[in-house]
C-alpha cells in the first residue's frame, strides 16, 4: 500500500515535471520566433490600430436615404466582378476535374493492396511531390512557361490536386473489396480490366465525395491565383489593393465571401446525397 | 431514376470541362509550346544551386517556421474564448450560435494570400502582416473545431461538477476542459503544419518568409536557385509534418 503511494507520488511529480519542461520548451520557443519573426510589442501595438484604420476605410459611405444608389456606387463594377468569378469556378472546377482525373490514373497503382511494392513506392513519392509543392509555386512557374493568364492557373491547380486526391483514391481503393478483383481475374481479364471493373465501382462514392471537396478548396486557391497573374477575380482584387481603391476591396472580398460559401453549401447538399445514394445501395 | 440521370449528370460535367478547356484557352499548340519551356527550365533547375545566398535562406526559413507558429499562438488565444460562443451547450440561443458560426466560416472563405495582401498593405511588408494573415482565417477554423470538441464532451462530468457546488466557470474548467484539451492540443498541431505550407508563399506578396526570395529568383530567372528553394520548402514541411505527428501521437495517449 505504501508502495503504491509512493509509486503514485512519484509518477505525479515525473508528471509534473514533465508538464514544468514542456512549458519551458513552449516558452523558449515563444521567445526565438518572436525573435525571428521580429516581433516586437511595441511594432505590434501600433500595427493594430493601422489595420484597423485601413478595414474602416473599405468599409464603404452607406445613408439610409440614399441606400439603393449608395450601394450600387460601392458595386460600381459588379458584372464585371460577377464574371471574373465565374471565371474563377470555372478554373476551380476545370483543375479539379484534370487533376482528379490525373490522380485517379496514379491512385491504382498507389493502393497498396492492388499493386506491387515498386509501383506504390513510385506512384507514392509522384503523388507526394504534387501535393507538397504549394499551387502557387506551380503557377509562379506556369505563368513562367505557359504565359499570363488562367491556363497556369488551371494547370496549376490541376497539378497539385492531383497529388492531394491521389493519396486520398488509393486509401479509398484500400478500402474496396478484393474478391471482386479476384472474380475479374479468375475470369481472364488483365490488371486494367480488373481495377476498372472490380475497385472503380466500389470506389465511386468516395471519389467523388473527395473530389467535390477539392473543388471547394479550389475555387477558394484561384481565388488568389490572380495575384500572380494566372487568372480569375485575384488579378482585380490586385489592382485595387495596389491603387489604394479602398471601397471596392471589401467589395470584392464580399463576392468572393459569397461565392465560397455557396460552393461549399451546394457541394455539402451534393456530397449529402451521393453518400445517402450508397447508404441506400448497401440497405 | 438515378440511372437515367447519371450519363445526363457525367455529359453535363464534360461540357463544362470543355467550356473551361475553351475558356482558359488551352489549345494544344499552346500547351505543346508551354511544355517545351517548362522543360527547358526544368534543365535550367539543374543542379539546384543556393547561389551563395543559403545563410539568408536559412534564415528565410526561419521566419517561416516562426510566422506560421506565431499565427498559430495569436489564433488559438482568439479562437479560445470565442469558442464558447459557439457551442450549443454553453450558449443555448440558436439564433446567437447560428450568426457565430457563420462568421467563422466566412473568415475561412478567404484565403491567407489574400489577407496578407491586404495587411502589408495596411501595416507595411515584413513578418508581422503574415502573422496577422495566417492567424486571421485560423481563428475561424479554431473557434469552429474547438466549440465541435466542448459540444462533443460529455454532459455528465459538467453536472457532476455542478452537483458539487462548482459555479459555471468552475463546470467549463473542471468538467469541459479536460475533455475537450486532447482534441484541441492535435488541431492546433495540424493548424501549425498547415500554417507552415501557407507561410512559405506568403513573401511573395511581400509578407515576410522565403516566399520573398522566391519569387525574386524567378522574377531574375534563377532557375537553379529556385530549385533549391523549393527543396528546402519540401525538406521543411516533412520535418515539421514528422514532428508533429509525433507529438500528436504522444498527446493521444498520454
Amino acid at each position: 500500500m505504501a508502495l503504491a503511494t509512493a509509486d503514485w507520488a512519484a509518477r505525479s511529480r515525473a508528471r509534473s515535471l514533465r508538464a514544468l519542461a514542456g512549458t519551458l520548451v513552449f516558452l523558449a520557443a515563444i521567445a526565438v520566433a518572436g525573435q525571428v519573426g521580429q516581433v516586437d510589442f511595441g511594432r505590434l501595438l501600433a500595427g493594430l490600430p493601422m489595420a484597423a484604420d485601413y478595414i474602416g476605410r473599405t468599409l464603404p459611405v452607406l445613408r439610409a436615404e440614399t441606400l439603393g444608389a449608395d450601394i450600387a456606387e460601392w458595386f460600381w463594377g459588379f458584372d464585371l466582378w460577377v464574371g471574373l468569378l465565374l471565371d474563377t469556378i470555372l478554373i476551380g472546377y476545370t483543375g479539379t476535374v484534370l487533376g482528379g482525373a490525373a490522380g485517379l490514373l496514379l491512385s491504382f497503382p498507389a493502393a497498396t493492396t492492388l499493386a506491387p511494392r515498386w509501383a506504390v513506392e513510385l506512384s507514392r513519392r509522384v503523388l507526394e511531390f504534387a501535393r507538397t509543392v504549394p499551387t502557387l509555386v506551380f503557377a509562379l512557374i506556369f505563368v513562367y512557361a505557359f504565359g499570363l493568364g488562367p491556363l497556369a492557373g488551371v494547370l496549376a491547380i490541376a497539378l497539385h490536386s492531383m497529388g492531394a486526391l491521389g493519396k486520398l483514391f488509393a486509401e479509398v481503393h484500400e478500402n474496396a473489396d478484393l474478391r471482386t478483383v479476384d472474380a475479374v481475374r479468375a475470369t481472364g481479364g488483365s490488371w486494367t480490366q480488373a481495377m476498372r471493373y472490380g475497385v472503380l465501382p466500389q470506389s465511386v462514392p468516395g471519389v467523388l465525395s473527395f473530389g467535390l471537396l477539392r473543388f471547394e478548396i479550389n475555387v477558394r486557391e484561384a481565388s488568389v491565383l490572380g495575384l500572380v497573374g494566372a487568372g480569375g477575380i485575384g488579378e482585380e482584387l490586385y489592382l485595387s489593393v495596389r491603387q489604394f481603391e479602398y471601397p471596392d476591396i471589401s467589395a470584392i472580398l464580399l463576392l468572393i465571401l459569397a461565392t465560397v460559401m455557396l460552393i461549399d453549401q451546394i457541394c455539402t447538399w451534393l456530397r449529402h446525397r451521393i453518400l445517402g445514394v450508397e447508404a441506400l445501395r448497401v440497405a | 431514376m438515378t440511372l437515367s440521370r447519371t450519363p445526363l449528370l457525367f455529359a453535363g460535367g464534360l461540357l463544362l470541362l470543355a467550356l473551361g478547356l475553351w475558356r482558359v484557352d488551352a489549345s494544344p499548340a499552346r500547351l505543346l509550346d508551354g511544355l517545351g519551356k517548362l522543360g527547358w527550365l526544368v534543365t535550367l533547375m539543374w543542379p539546384p544551386s543556393p547561389g551563395g545566398a543559403l545563410r539568408d535562406l536559412l534564415e528565410a526559413l526561419a521566419e517561416t517556421v516562426a510566422m506560421a507558429f506565431l499565427g498559430t499562438l495569436l489564433a488559438a488565444l482568439v479562437a479560445l474564448p470565442l469558442c464558447f460562443l459557439g457551442a450549443g451547450n454553453v450558449i443555448a440561443s440558436t439564433l446567437l450560435r447560428f450568426t457565430v458560426r457563420r462568421s467563422y466560416d466566412g473568415l475561412r472563405a478567404v484565403d491567407s494570400l489574400v489577407w496578407a495582401l491586404i495587411f502589408v498593405s495596411a501595416v507595411g511588408m515584413g513578418p508581422f502582416a503574415g502573422i496577422l494573415a495566417l492567424a486571421l482565417p485560423d481563428i475561424g477554423l479554431l473557434a469552429k473545431i474547438f466549440s465541435e470538441a466542448i459540444e462533443s464532451a460529455d454532459r455528465r462530468q459538467v453536472e457532476g461538477v455542478r452537483a458539487s457546488g462548482g459555479s459555471r466557470l468552475h463546470a467549463i474548467r473542471y468538467g469541459l476542459v479536460p475533455q475537450a484539451a486532447p482534441v484541441m492540443l492535435s488541431q492546433l498541431l495540424y493548424t501549425f503544419e498547415s500554417n507552415t505550407r501557407s507561410a512559405t508563399i506568403l513573401g511573395v506578396v511581400g509578407a515576410g518568409g522565403i516566399g520573398l526570395a522566391l519569387g525574386d529568383r524567378i522574377r531574375l530567372n534563377n532557375w537553379d536557385e529556385v530549385a533549391f528553394i523549393v527543396l528546402l520548402i519540401l525538406v521543411t514541411v516533412a520535418i515539421i509534418d514528422w514532428g508533429s505527428r509525433r507529438l500528436r501521437l504522444r498527446l493521444i495517449r498520454a
